[in-house]
């Protein structure tokens, strides 16, 4: 070919049709309109814990490229810090000191991801590592959650109002922390019923008679959107978000029937806390995650579970986050045990060729 | 019509047939000088049955295979110009001997050509079959087994479906297509030839969904041929349903056992163009010395299918397609799935050459750096043998491939969907590759070893044997000496005499026994 070819070139020859910048970006926008509810239901902190989160992850993800000696631009194109960093604004409450995000962040990206080496490699999911990491160090900090601006009393802080708090700690004159803050619904509904009330009288003190707290539900049905388009764009595959929902959903029915008032129902479970977001976009974190179908599903079944249970006889309010971690180290023993029957191979891996 | 099964994974790739199949198949006009390599598919090399300075006509057997391969023959009429290694198109970028030769531009057929079989429904199968292997016949769908070896299987085991593969499932390749259009009733014809030859009792041609018009040219041929009664099944274009293990899954949801072959379930497969020189091999008594190549690409002037004469150079067909469009950035031998690229277009068409794919920097662009894994799994979602690839390609990178063996290493049909849908850019199909490479060769140094481990004990008994037969030859003597001290005292004389007529015969023995060997060395 007039020496134009070179025979090093290898096939296929048809050039890859994804990137994994690609597939991130992907993600970042079937995340805005879960975000945008989240603002503008819960005021300025949440945008000021995105923009401290990423500004603090971009220059922390190039720094810890630098120290291990990895190229810095194509590794920080790839777009997963940035992922990381905004899964974990969102998780964190919405009126937060500066430095909560900003410390979740570089654990997360130091502890969860280049400790081990890097994108790839993690074996936790490294959003989680660093709400984690935060939640067990700063709990004060870290149940301090406004009430949703439809609802209660006193919600919004004004632009100025909010940074000042995040900046300085300090609210404007007049107003105290306890006055403007209010627990989540699941935190009210945990202290509620181990204070020896019922689901009843625990209910949506404002009054608007919704099952899940208001607000709570266009944010999680919006996260739901997004995740419905990423599922229908097959970025992500139904296995791991379809586990998470029926783990968490079925054992809630069960108990709920059982016992409607002690138990909260499915659909407070689905709608009224991280349930949604976790689902589809950090329990389908794929580096983490169980690799197989099948090992996929019964990975998103064990972290539902396993946050039904947290919520129910746990610590925590909301346990996706530890459930998630856990169900990271189960992971590789998933795989082992899931892996699809080979073609021409019975399921114990033998040929299927009659002996001789 | 049987039940339609269904096959995992694969993908859908834009198909580009339409740019090379707007006009029918053009002949290619004999070249002056044709380079016919003596190995062209899997098997071993052909041994020459010419020499520089014969002439030869179309048809004339160059090659002979010995044990493995497939006979070669003379292209067209003409002088043999040498016999040497020359380079063939092949992703070793090796040279292999071939037959160089001058066309006389009379382009005779041979005089000693076999006879023609125009009525093979009454012909022996074992004659059918022996023609097909005389013809030189390989499976033409580009991997180039040669078909008398498939046919053989069937003596081994009995061949109920005769599967004829016209799924051309890889990107721009429209050979078989063009065939199918252009050939119907030729490809039923050699449908039923090969169907007697194994005496196959279910015939199915299959083809993509997408070909409505081949469906239909097919159907017509059929209407107008008795007596063979082929099924016409479509499956869904979606690579890599051509693929054979694929294809066989599709039509019979059957599996083909890991490390076996079709017969083992009593199929056999043949593509479309291998039908049709199945039948020039039969009817007229034509070996295979041209077949039909797709010249296409976004590099080439006039993308079409030529009929080429084997040993044609490369460069000439892409002339006849209207030469280099552009800035021609690579030359791809198959398919841009699982072809390979060559370094030159002065390369000989051979048996396999079923496609050349002549791209540019659009079409082929430079890869980009490959990043790390991030396991999402896309590569397990299109393994059309439901492995892991992800998987297989940790233990590939590592130093020790041996646990990719158990996890399906030689399962994979490096049909490369992985690498084209891998988000993190990584060369999948290069590294399993390598693995299957570095796993054969310690196979290979293993068995060496166990057969080395095998003289040594049996030099090892050898030589226990010997010393124990010395010894035993040594305690004969002994016994002997001592009789015949005893003999002696008893009779001196006696002894003597003895002694005496033992020398004589001794030497007698000897004498007989030189000119014996003398014997055997002049005989």
């Amino acid at each position: 070919m007039r020496g134009r070819a070179s025979p090093a070139v290898a096939p296929p020859h048809l050039p890859p049709t994804a990137t994994v910048s690609a597939i991130m970006r992907q993600v970042l926008y079937a995340l805005i309109p879960g975000s945008a509810a989240m603002i503008v239901l819960f005021g300025w902190g949440v945008a000021f814990n995105l923009l401290i989160a990423v500004a603090v992850a971009l220059p922390c993800e190039a720094l810890l490229l630098r120290l291990r000696g990895r190229p810095v631009a194509p590794f920080l194109q790839d777009g997963s810090a940035l992922v990381c960093a905004v899964l974990l604004a969102l998780a964190l409450p919405p009126l937060a000191p500066w430095w909560l995000p900003a410390i979740a962040v570089v654990l997360a990206l130091a502890l969860g991801k280049h400790i081990y080496g890097g994108l790839g490699f993690n074996p936790f999911n490294p959003a989680m590592v660093g709400y984690a990491a935060v939640l067990v160090s700063f709990p004060a900090q870290m149940t301090v959650w406004l009430p949703p601006s439809a609802s209660g009393p006193g919600a919004s802080l004004g632009l100025m109002e909010s940074l000042h708090y995040v900046l300085q700690g300090q609210l404007p004159t007049g107003l105290e922390l306890d006055a403007i803050t209010q627990a989540t619904p699941l935190d009210r509904i945990k202290t509620g019923l181990s204070a020896g009330l019922t689901l009843e009288d625990i209910r949506d003190p404002a009054g608007t008679g919704l099952l899940a707290g208001s607000g709570w539900h266009w944010i999680n049905l919006l996260y739901l959107a997004g995740g419905a388009w990423l599922l229908q764009r097959r970025v992500i595959g139904w296995q791991i978000p379809a586990g998470v929902l029926l783990g968490l959903a079925a054992p809630a029915l069960v108990f709920w029937i059982i016992s409607p008032d002690q138990f909260a129902s499915p659909l407070l479970h689905l709608l009224s806390g991280g349930a949604i977001l976790a689902a589809f976009f950090i329990a389908t974190d794929p580096v983490s995650a169980a690799t197989t179908p099948r090992g996929r599903l019964y990975y998103g079944l064990g972290i539902g579970l396993l946050a039904y249970v947290i919520r129910t006889w746990g610590g925590y309010p909301d346990g996706i986050a530890f459930a998630v971690l856990l169900m990271n180290m189960a992971a590789p023993l998933i795989d082992r045990y899931t892996r699809p029957r080979i073609h021409g191979r019975t399921a114990p891996g033998r040929s299927t060729r009659s002996r001789r | 019509m049987g039940r339609r099964f269904w096959f995992p994974g694969g993908l859908r790739l834009p198909g580009h047939k339409a740019v090379s199949t707007a006009e029918p198949i053009r002949q290619t006009p004999v070249p002056d000088q044709l380079v016919i390599p003596l190995q062209q598919h899997a098997g071993d090399s052909c041994r020459p049955t010419v020499t520089p300075g014969q002439r030869i006509e179309r048809g004339a057997l160059l090659g002979r295979a010995e044990e493995t391969g497939a006979h070669v023959h003379a292209p067209t009429s003409g002088e043999v110009l040498a016999v040497e290694p020359l380079p063939f198109p092949h992703p070793s970028g090796l040279s292999v001997v071939s037959v160089r030769m001058q066309a006389d531009g009379e382009d005779r057929w041979s005089d000693a050509l076999p006879e023609a079989i125009p009525h093979w429904r009454h012909c022996a199968p074992e004659r059918l079959q022996q023609r097909i292997q005389s013809s030189g016949l390989v499976g033409l769908g580009g991997a180039g087994f040669p078909t008398s070896t498939k046919l053989a299987a069937g003596h081994r085991h009995r061949i109920d479906t005769l599967i004829i593969n016209g799924v051309e499932c890889e990107p721009w390749i429209s050979c078989d297509q063009a065939l199918m259009l252009q050939r119907p009733a030729d490809i039923v014809e050699g449908t039923g030839i090969l169907a007697r030859a194994v005496e196959a009792r279910r015939l199915i041609l299959a083809l993509e969904d997408d070909k409505p018009a081949c469906l239909q040219a097919l159907r017509d041929a059929l209407d107008q041929c008795t007596g063979i009664a082929l099924e016409l099944i479509p499956v869904p274009a979606r690579y890599p349903a051509g693929g054979e293990r694929q294809l066989i899954q599709t039509l019979t949801g059957q599996e083909v056992p890991s490390g076996g072959l079709p017969p083992e379930l009593g199929i056999l497969c043949q593509n479309v163009a291998t039908a049709v020189a199945a039948r020039d091999a039969v009817v007229h008594g034509h070996p295979l010395t041209s077949r039909v190549v797709t010249i296409t690409g976004n590099a080439v002037t006039s993308p079409r299918n030529l009929e080429a004469r084997i040993g044609t150079p490369m460069r000439q067909l892409i002339e006849a397609a209207g030469g280099y469009l552009g800035t021609p950035q690579r030359l791809v031998m198959g398919g841009p799935m699982m072809g390979f690229a060559l370094d030159s277009d002065t390369l000989p068409v051979i048996k396999t050459s079923n496609c050349l794919l002549v791209g540019d920097a659009a079409l082929f662009p430079d890869p980009a750096p490959a990043m790390p894994c991030i396991r999402c799994g896309a590569c397990a979602d299109v393994c059309p043998a439901q492995l892991l690839p992800q998987e297989l390609y940790w233990h590939a990178r590592a130093r020790d491939p041996e646990p990719a063996r158990s996890l399906g290493l030689f399962d994979c049909i490096d049909c490369g969907a992985c690498a084209v849908v891998c988000p993190s850019h990584i060369p999948l199909v290069q590294y399993f590759r390598y693995a299957k490479s570095e796993l054969r060769a310690a196979d290979h140094d293993r068995i060496a070893a166990e057969e080395a481990r095998e003289r040594y004990l049996q030099r090892q008994q050898r030589l226990e044997r010997e010393q124990a037969e010395q010894e035993a030859r040594r305690q004969q003597k002994k016994a002997a000496l001592k009789q015949r001290g005893e003999a002696v005292t008893a009779d001196p004389k006696a002894a003597k005499q003895a002694a005496i007529q033992a020398a004589i015969a001794r030497a007698r023995q000897k004498k007989q026994l030189e000119q014996g060997l003398r014997e055997d060395g002049e005989g």
